[in-house]
């Protein structure tokens, strides 16, 4: 067997890997002193990898070509955009780590580990595989790689018991939901004969059993919990909460768009022809983290959880199109993943940049009163951001849901459609109540600090890819995700 | 002017004061917000006068495919450009009318006003149904803002149930345009407005756009926000809200529900009849007893918008052309009254009935502008609130002579608070010491309120300049409703047409077919006048 090309497709993942391993012998003798060093090299490997990502996005590939490994890993259009919106957010929780670990803000250790990076690394290596898996092992495998980084990532803070709860939490509810997800592969195995995707889709071809039809329904809640779906959304506003602000901004982004790709993949490809099994799951799943998203959020105090039902809800938007179940829907939910990622990473951008003099983030509604007076930069970059996550007309965040309720009426879920859009006004209640709280409301009274340039480069960037000027993008933007959704498609 | 994107340019130079503004002090903002409107005035000027009355029914179009999934078009016909010209010359008075009052965070202030007016401009000249939409309801964001920072004591819940009662409102509009795209292929507004849809979709259709722009407009029971929203807004705020925003529940009826689903239109003109009805006697009576000068031209507004929605469903030019007018005049009128309102609410800082009085006496001038409104706002003939209720009624009566009486009560009604509201503030003997010693309107003020009432009067006198421009869209929508057009009870027997309109213009030859058309309606039109 000739390996030279499936080396070829996955070079960016061999690049990654590499950079890990040289970076964590770096890091096991330079120490936490080299800790910046190694998050400035780690950021230049994953902007590497994704430039080799560039000529493959540009021209659009499928079909066999892109199947490497004897067709347990595939690198089309799909996972190519996937894994560009991956490298990109990674290379966001790099930039905005060292500020915050050196400072108050992370407890009493105030020095960034020298681990950090590394485990960002393997953790987006993890994504790469998650995404371009054509084989339920090699998912399960980049899957664990992601996740056992992640548990790691969110206890990093070692001396502080909130960051260390979170980590267990992850760890216990993700172990769960593993073992759940592997439960309904042995099913399918079982009842289908195969691992390889297209082993699994062949038979599930024509009437389905009861067994195969429990492995679907295991496997899309394992995937549900990863993506923290409602009803298995119940960690995420407590991970989110307790783990290091940059680390929750790396979990709200990169793992979202590998966990969501990865569902994608698998109800397209391997049930893509057992529509009607899942369809009505995903369309449940989807209203219902709309609704459970929008309303948890409007209780909250703390700024990190709001944004953990945040994402909730957004998931359910990103769901919608899922449950579309044609090109059209894949399509509008890549354009909303890139998106989803520029906001959530500039509104975590902005938390960051929130923080006394002292380097003490500011985490509730109490401490951001009247940040309009104080931090006008901040504050109106963050109302840009928080309209934009409501879908307000002219900024970004609204042509996100166009594409995705566009793709919904035209596939004649109407009714569908129209309850969704109304539960989005319920998460524009909490949207706006930051709005209030920044701009209508007294200052607290609070000394702010500084910021780095790192943070406001992201936070600029960001702001202007969702400002309306961002609509110049759409074109682009639709152009790859219709190539990437495309190649998805064209396994059936 | 061929070629000039002048659309365009009438947004981006606001915009760039917008940006300018954020950026600059409070008293070079205020400047800069002054110039920024006033160019844009004058930009406005330049196209009414380049309008070609009688000439194509889209003018100054504009088209860029800048966009996935919709694109960068505009154009204007002629109820849009008065419209248009509603805003750009409410702009810069309300820019005058925050010149005092508003001393904290001038700049983002000005900023919001002028975004403000981008929108505005973009909502009228949207040819794009989605551009249109994400004009329309961007408009919550700086209105939101304008609200909750300077407002009054109870700003925070106005701003929030003005948000979310609107965006409730528009988000089903949203979807039923995905579908009307979907289903004609086609996002152009021009091209939908000639596309007969199913009759059974218009039903679901015309009721998704009824949710928005029934709370826009706002009709009874939908209205709940406004009284809150003005009354918390500052000034300017209530103005701009008054003067044009609730415009666009008009002529959202008027450019989207009435063309592209007559049938459902005509199937639903009961509903719009009896809310309005309810509206014109309930909020009339409302107002009544306000003690709040705020609340209660706020509910008079709900009352006039009522006659306007009566007008646009009587399904004929007279309604129609009546209901243009009234939009028109009741923005001014009420942004007048509002800022009559905010003059001694700046020398007082109380909206208070009871605490004024014999204003007459130490405020001459006020008084006298004060009366001009509020004849205006009454409807007395030689104001340009007799033109449109009169052509509204007289279009409404046509249909249905019952929803014409309880709609002419409402003038009867409007007279009474109206008159009772300017008797308690400027008549009688100076109760309050201190709104004794009010001094009369400054020179700024003066310059407010001097325009308004020279256009209120040339409204009244010589309507025509206002009914010409947009008389072959009318007639054009007119003729699109006629198939659809509901029986009315009045059963009238044509007469013997006259040689030519009466009031036709012999020098204006390329507006004529328009007016052959409209013969009659130009009739009523100039008795207003007289």
């Amino acid at each position: 067997m000739d390996f030279v090309p499936s080396f070829a497709l996955v070079a960016p993942e061999l690049l990654l890997i590499g950079a890990g391993l040289v970076l964590l012998l770096v890091a096991a003798w330079g120490g936490d002193k080299a800790a910046r060093g190694i998050a400035i090299a780690a950021a230049a490997a994953l902007f590497g990898a994704g430039f080799m990502l560039v000529p493959g996005l540009h021209v659009g590939v499928d079909g066999p070509a892109t199947l490497a490994f004897g067709g347990l890993i595939k690198v089309d259009s799909f996972a190519l955009f996937a894994k560009a919106l991956i490298y990109l957010a990674a290379i966001g929780a790099l930039i905005v780590a060292p500020a915050f670990f050196n400072s108050a803000a992370a407890g009493t250790e105030r020095v960034m580990r020298a681990e950090y990076p590394v485990l960002v690394l393997f953790a987006t290596v993890g994504m790469s595989i998650m995404v371009s898996a054509n084989d339920f092992m090699s998912l399960y495998l980049g899957l664990e790689l992601n996740s056992l980084s992640a548990y790691v990532l969110a206890a990093i803070l070692r001396k502080d018991t909130r960051s260390g709860e979170a980590g267990l939490k992850y760890f216990v509810l993700g172990a769960l939901a593993s073992g759940i997800l592997l439960y309904g592969m042995s099913l399918l195995y079982g009842f289908t004969g195969g691992t390889a995707f297209t082993a699994v889709r062949a038979g599930l071809t024509g009437e389905m059993g009861t067994g195969a039809l429990f492995g679907v329904i295991f496997v899309l809640s394992g995937l549900a919990f990863k993506i923290s779906a409602v009803p298995f959304h119940m960690w995420t506003p407590d991970v989110y909460e307790g783990a290091p602000t940059p680390v929750t901004a790396f979990f709200a982004t990169a793992p979202k768009v590998a966990a969501v790709a990865l569902t994608a993949r698998v109800t397209f490809e391997v049930f893509g022809a057992q529509v009607a099994a899942w369809q009505q799951i995903v369309m449940f799943t989807a209203l219902a983290s709309i609704i459970f998203g929008a309303l948890g959020a409007i209780g909250q105090e703390n700024l990190k959880r709001l944004l953990a039902y945040s994402s909730i809800n957004n998931i359910g938007f990103i769901l919608l199109g899922l449950a579309v179940a044609n090109a059209d829907g894949a399509s509008a939910m890549l354009v909303y993943l890139f998106i989803y990622v520029a906001m959530s990473l500039g509104s975590f951008v902005a938390l960051l940049m929130l923080r006394d003099e002292d380097g003490a983030l500011f985490e509730t509604f109490a401490d951001i009163r009247g940040l309009s007076v104080t931090r006008p930069a901040i504050a109106w970059a963050l109302l840009l951001f928080m309209f934009s996550l409501a879908g307000i007309p002219p900024l970004l965040g609204f042509y996100s849901k166009f594409v995705v309720f566009q793709a919904t009426v035209e596939a004649g879920l109407i009714a569908f459609g129209a309850i969704a859009i109304a539960a989005s006004v319920i998460g524009a209640f909490y949207y706006i109540k930051f709005v209030k709280v920044m701009f209508f409301d007294e200052p607290a009274g609070v000394v702010t600090g500084k910021s780095g340039a790192g943070h406001w480069a992201l936070l600029g960037l960001t702001a202007l890819i969702i400002s309306p000027l961002g609509y110049l993008l759409t074109p682009s933007l639709t152009d790859l995700a219709d190539k990437a959704a495309a190649s998805l498609f064209l396994a059936v | 002017m061929e070629g000039l994107p002048i659309l365009s340019l009438m947004m981006l130079v606001p915009l760039a004061g917008a940006a300018a503004c954020l950026f600059a002090g409070a008293n070079a903002s205020r400047w800069i917000a002054l110039g920024a409107t006033l160019v844009t005035f004058v930009l406005g000027i330049v196209l009414w006068s380049n309008y070609q009355i009688g000439g194509p029914q889209w003018q100054f179009t504009e088209k860029a495919e800048l966009f996935a999934g919709f694109s960068w078009a505009l154009g204007i016909d002629g109820i849009a450009l008065l419209l248009i010209m509603l805003s750009v010359f409410l702009m810069p008075i309300c820019i005058l009318a925050s010149w005092d009052s508003v001393t904290k965070r001038v700049g983002e202030y000005m900023a919001a006003f002028l975004f403000m007016e981008v929108l505005m401009i973009g909502t009228f000249a949207a040819q794009d149904l989605f551009l249109f939409y994400v004009f329309f309801e961007a408009g919550l964001i700086p209105m939101y803002l304008i609200i909750g920072v300077w407002g009054g004591d109870n700003r925070i819940y106005a701003s929030y149930k003005f948000f979310l009662y609107t965006l409730l409102g528009s988000v089903l509009m949203l979807i039923a345009m995905f579908w009307m795209v979907a289903e004609a292929g086609t996002s152009d507004i021009p091209s939908l407005m000639q596309y007969d849809f199913p009759p059974q979709a218009q039903t679901w259709l015309w009721l998704a756009f009824f949710a928005s722009f029934a709370v826009k407009v706002p009709m009874w029971p939908m209205h709940t926000w406004l009284p809150d929203a003005h009354v918390q807004a500052p000034t300017a705020g209530s103005v701009i809200l008054a003067g044009v925003l609730l415009k666009l529940g008009g002529y959202g009826f008027i450019r989207f529900s009435l063309p592209m689903f007559p049938e459902a239109s005509a199937q639903f003109a009961w509903l719009v009849f009896a809310l309005s009805m309810v509206a014109v006697v309930y909020t009339s009576l409302v107002a009544l007893v306000q003690s709040d000068m705020k609340k209660l031209i706020a509910y008079s507004s709900v009352a006039h918008m009522a006659i306007v929605t009566v007008g646009l469903f009587a399904f004929n030019v007279q309604g129609l052309e009546g209901a243009m007018i009234i939009m028109l005049s009741h923005g001014l009128v009420s942004a007048a009254l509002f800022l009559c309102v905010g003059v001694i609410y700046d020398r007082l800082h109380t909206r208070e009935i009871a605490r004024y009085g014999g204003l007459a006496i130490n405020m001459p001038y006020y008084a006298l502008f004060f009366l001009l409104f509020t004849m205006a706002s009454i409807g007395l003939p030689g104001t340009s609130g007799f033109v449109g209720e009169f052509l509204a009624l007289a279009g409404i009566y046509q249909t249905s002579s019952l929803v014409a009486l309880v709609s002419t009560t409402g003038i009867i009604l409007g007279a009474a608070y109206m008159l009772y509201l300017y008797r308690r503030v400027a008549f009688g003997g100076q109760t309050n010491e201190d709104a004794a010693a009010m001094p009369d309107i400054s020179a700024r003020e003066w310059v407010m309120m001097a325009p308004i009432a020279a256009a209120v009067l040339w409204m009244g006198v010589y309507p025509e300049s206002f009914l010409a421009p947009m008389r072959a869209d009318i007639a054009v929508l007119d003729a699109r409703l006629a198939t659809a057009a509901p029986a009315s009870d009045a059963q009238l027997a044509p007469g013997t047409p006259r040689s030519e309109a009466a009031n036709a213009l012999t020098h204006h030859g390329a507006g004529h077919e328009g007016m052959d058309h409209s013969g009659g309606n130009s009739d009523s039109a100039k008795e207003g006048a007289h």
